[in-house]
């Protein structure tokens, strides 16, 4: 390798360029960086990234920032005589690169050994041969086609009517029309205001380590996620897709209008226990407190979490996966460590039956392989199931709510947070859409309501009445394309405070 | 102040920075910004006695800003080449002009000095030049301290440092360097049992970051401090519960800081207060046409946004709009009398841009931010106001905070709590917890302590914005009370095992 053509490859990066072209000189330049590692007497692994990230955000039913972003970095992994270290740049002329891999080698020699250090990644790795969830299309996409996306959300303000009353606050999806809420009606249309962003994503991945395993992959994503407000309430949607053509955000604007327009004149109720239809978006929070505190092997390992594995933890009508091959799924087919994502199940029936590792955590649990869960730069935080998919049961979401004698139909939760990791008791509080359920109907809007409960509690045997058939990716509040959840109904959720304290 | 102020600084990146600019006026910008900035972030993490894990990470590119209309347009890339920043200058202006699809109100601009400056960070040890040995055995042993108390089954400790160059300028003919350096550490030790965790944390649970050196580290003597942390996330497993009721309650300064963060800081952003960050973050309680009137607190509450406080850890010497940094009054003697502003919001709320207006790095585009954002210190001593109190709860270490998206109806749990009853600190309680809606919380203040056990809490994990943007801010505080707070808030399954 001579310095002149790493420098030529290098600079050909460029957004002008074909997908496949950006893969090429991403592997490229890890293959350089990881001779570079090899040549300086260390090993580990690279892994080059390279994200075109556009974003329109609006807000008061204008767009008021609209964001572009190209960059490049360059993660290193390395060990020299089992002395470990990370770093990380933007910069990929060769010569800074060249500086880091100094400094990180250096730096690692100043360690004491590190016992956990699992080598860099083995040639022997599987390479998967999967398409991956890249769209061209989306990768490429406009500010003007983000706005004109907007546009039709925005829209959507005083379009809610007494026909799309009965079923946008609970749109699944796009294109899917579920009646509910014969009772309630909205004879008047009103006028709200729209806030919110849609972005699309495409991220090139390369990886090289210094035995030489090399893989590739790309994705792509798109989201729409927002809110129609009127003076007292607001009601959200949310779409997110591998391919900007699947949302729908004039749908998605009338679910979230009419769901705000539902809501007005919200009563308080008194907190307590109540049986609950949550929503895919509250769903999702809950899904992915158990995957973040839970189902990390490293969490597992440090004491800190729930999970007894063989245990019948949950509910039988809860199953949960790790599905990266699900068609909808969103994300890279390897992960930080270079590893094939897979897809194993979490839960089967209630049964807690496996964690997520990345190559640490499995050399030590002593278990065979890293489950391809591996998350770039953050390593000490341990590896996360990356596409949870909570299987669908065989109810709509109108026979939940019709089981359900006097209840809450909760669209979303927020600003949850963790009491204790160990027994998932988690705080927060309802937002964009909570109502009451009365004689298997929705009826009446309700104030936001805080809530502290046990997420394990919740789902617990004999706790799930019922999973819905409409799971979709839903926003879990810790970002879009995480999270694959349909609505549940539960016996209880303990409600601790309502709007007023 | 004139070019020279720049002398001994590397101006290579001002070139960047000029060329994005010009190209986004070409393209039909009214006003453009840009900076380039170079990040160097280092962090140490050590786990019961053996190091976990050094990382290092750069970031260093470009990021400029145009306004055209009702919208900015914004464009960032880590590639630093002349043609690169042309093309960032002409995609953010391409980028704005998109926005007329779906157009508002044209934003104005507020008018601020045109500054040609240089600020740095006072900085007594260069926390890069500290040898790595040095930091990993510092933290080591502080795990190991901490492991080696019998029934700690976790125990980590973090060192994390950042060294910021920035250059700034604007189509106005601003041109501003700063050089910011930031230091912290945190450590903390964590018992299991077979029904919950309990953790212990030093000096709070985020970690303590300042605007400094290492001598910041030096002084906060984790070694020092490890025995007993760990000691006390062992006794928590066997404390009896936080009790239920109404009554007092003390918070220590650390927990008062992260209780001014989320119901005071958040609350008066104007971009939430106008609705620009609703769908996400959320909106305020607070109404505009209340600022100057609304009670938001007891005569007690005198709140300030101060980004000149020494060593705080939000304190710089500009913006990233080239607004001084400054101090502005947000609560004066429990009134509401200010918010935290940028150029394009404050007329909005017919007051001068407060300087607050901060980016996540080179790709993000700037936004409201908080400063350091805290109380004025009383005249009181934690140990008065204990000695002053029937039946109370003190609580200590922030261990999770939830708020709504009005920033009205909060819930914090507490590491720890301490029963006080009839003046005296009796028996540790476990997982204390209170909740409350803001100002009825804020104007029930009674007691605040003064100067001495007054500390400016920096807090390096503030999530506002999408994309997620992380702030650095900072909240100075003292230990104060609150008069009938609700405490010791539990669910059901809880309940069920009370004990």
């Amino acid at each position: 390798m001579t310095h002149d053509r790493s420098q030529h490859r290098h600079r050909s990066a460029s957004n002008s360029q074909s997908p496949d072209d950006v893969t090429d000189v991403c592997s490229a330049m890890a293959d350089d960086v990881a001779e570079l590692v090899r040549d300086a007497g260390a090993e580990g692994n690279v892994v080059v990234t390279r994200t075109h990230h556009g974003l329109t955000r609006f807000a008061n039913s204008s767009i008021h920032q609209h964001v572009g972003d190209d960059s490049t970095t360059i993660t290193l992994s390395i060990a020299v005589a089992g002395r470990s270290a990370t770093a990380s740049t933007t910069t990929s002329d060769l010569s800074s690169v060249g500086d880091l891999v100094t400094r990180t080698i250096t730096a690692a020699r100043q360690q004491p050994v590190d016992n956990r250090w699992p080598g860099p990644t083995p040639q022997t790795t599987n390479q998967l041969a999967v398409d991956d969830a890249f769209d061209a299309g989306t990768a490429d996409a406009s500010p003007a086609a983000r706005a004109d996306a907007v546009r039709a959300f925005v829209g959507a303000s005083g379009t809610s009517t007494e026909g799309q009353a009965g079923i946008a606050p609970f749109l699944p999806s796009a294109g899917q029309t579920d009646r509910l809420g014969a009772r309630y009606r909205v004879t008047q249309a009103t006028s709200t205001t729209a806030a919110g962003y849609l972005d699309t994503e495409a991220t090139w991945t390369s990886f090289a380590s210094t035995t030489g395993h090399r893989v590739a992959s790309k994705a792509t994503r798109a989201t729409i996620d927002g809110i129609h407000r009127t003076v007292d309430t607001s009601g959200a949607a949310h779409h997110t897709s591998w391919q900007l053509a699947d949302l729908d955000p004039a749908t998605a604007g009338i679910a979230a209008t009419t769901s705000a327009t539902w809501g007005q004149r919200p009563i308080d109720i008194e907190p307590g226990d109540w049986p609950v239809v949550l929503g895919p978006e509250a769903v999702a929070s809950v899904i992915a407190f158990l995957g973040a505190y839970g189902f990390n092997a490293k969490a597992h390992l440090d004491g800190a979490s729930f999970v007894n594995l063989g245990e019948a933890c949950f509910d039988p009508a809860i199953s949960l996966w790790e599905d990266p091959f699900d068609p909808r799924a969103v994300g890279l087919r390897y992960d930080a460590q270079g590893v094939a994502r897979q897809r194993y199940p979490l839960i089967d029936q209630g049964v807690t039956v496996n964690l997520a590792h990345d190559r640490r955590t499995a050399l030590r649990a002593g278990v065979e392989c890293s489950t391809g869960n591996a998350l770039l730069g953050a390593e000490s935080w341990g590896a996360i199931p990356m596409n949870p998919v909570l299987r669908n049961g065989t109810s709509s979401l109108a026979d939940l709510v019709a089981g359900v004698e006097r209840g809450l139909y909760i669209a979303r939760f927020h600003y949850c947070r963790v009491l204790d990791p160990k027994t998932q008791v988690v705080t927060g509080l309802t937002r964009n859409g909570t109502f009451l359920i009365e004689r298997g109907t929705i009826t009446t809007p309700v104030t936001d309501l805080r809530f502290t409960q046990s997420f394990v509690d919740a789902l617990a045997p004999g706790r799930v009445i019922g999973v819905a058939n409409d799971n979709r990716y839903a926003d879990s509040e810790f970002g879009p394309g995480m999270v694959i959840a349909p609505s549940v109904s539960l016996a209880r959720w303990s409600f601790t405070g309502g709007a007023s304290g | 102040m004139g070019a020279d102020v720049f002398h001994g600084v590397d101006t290579t990146p001002f070139g960047w920075v000029d060329k994005a600019i010009e190209s986004a006026i070409a393209a039909g910008a009214t006003y453009a910004d840009a900076r380039v900035c170079s990040r160097r972030h280092q962090r140490l993490i050590a786990q019961n006695g053996e190091l976990d894990s050094v990382a290092n990470t750069d970031d260093v590119g470009l990021g400029v800003r145009a306004l055209v209309g009702s919208s900015w347009g914004f464009f960032a890339t880590s590639d630093l080449t002349d043609t690169s920043a042309r093309r960032a200058g002409q995609t953010a202006t391409e980028t704005a002009k998109a926005s007329a699809i779906v157009a508002g109100p044209p934003l104005r601009l507020a008018d601020v000095p045109v500054a040609v400056d240089h600020y740095a960070t006072p900085c007594t040890e260069d926390p890069f030049a500290v040898a790595l040995s040095e930091k990993v055995d510092l933290i080591v042993a502080a795990t190991s301290t901490m492991a080696a108390v019998n029934g700690v089954t976790v125990a980590t400790a973090n060192l994390m440092f950042w060294d910021i160059d920035q250059w700034f300028s604007s189509s106005q003919g601003h041109r501003i360097h700063q050089h910011l350096v930031e230091s912290g550490c945190g450590m903390d030790a964590t018992a299991v049992n077979g029904h919950e965790t309990q953790r212990r944390s030093y000096p709070q649970s985020f970690g303590h970051v300042e605007k400094g050196g290492f001598e910041v580290v030096r002084r906060h003597d984790l070694l020092g401090h490890a025995h007993q942390t760990a000691q006390e996330a062992v006794q928590l497993l066997d404390a009896p519960l936080c009790p239920e009721g109404e009554f007092d309650l003390i918070l220590e300064s650390s927990q008062l800081a992260l209780q001014i963060h989320e119901s005071v800081g958040h609350a008066v952003e104007l971009d939430r207060i106008l609705g620009w960050e609703a769908a996400f973050a959320g909106t305020s309680f607070l109404d505009l046409s209340e600022l100057g009137a609304f009670r938001y607190g007891s005569d007690l509450m005198t709140i300030t946004a101060d980004a000149t406080i020494p060593g705080a850890l939000a304190t710089f010497g500009y913006d990233d709009e080239g607004t001084p940094g400054q101090c502005v009054d947000i609560v004066r003697d429990g009134v509401w009398v200010g918010v935290l502003s940028g150029r394009d919001s404050a007329h909005l709320a017919d007051v001068q841009p407060g300087g607050m207006v901060r980016a996540d790095g080179y790709n993000r585009l700037p936004m409201v931010r908080m400063t350091n954002v805290g109380l004025v210190p009383g005249k009181d001593q934690l140990d008065d106001i204990i000695a002053d109190t029937r039946h109370g709860v003190l609580m200590a270490t922030n261990r999770s905070w939830s708020i709504d998206d009005r920033r009205l109806n909060f819930q914090f749990g507490c590491e720890i709590g301490w029963e006080i009853v009839d003046g005296k600190r009796t028996r540790m309680v476990r997982n204390p917890t209170y909740t409350g809606i803001t100002p009825t919380f804020w104007r029930s203040m009674d007691r605040l302590a003064g100067p001495e056990e007054w500390k400016a809490w920096g807090v390096p994990n503030c999530g506002k914005g999408q994309p997620m943007q992380v702030g650095h801010t900072s909240h100075p505080a003292s230990p104060a009370r609150f008069r009938n707070v609700r405490i010791g808030v539990s669910g059901s399954a809880d309940r069920a095992g009370r004990r």
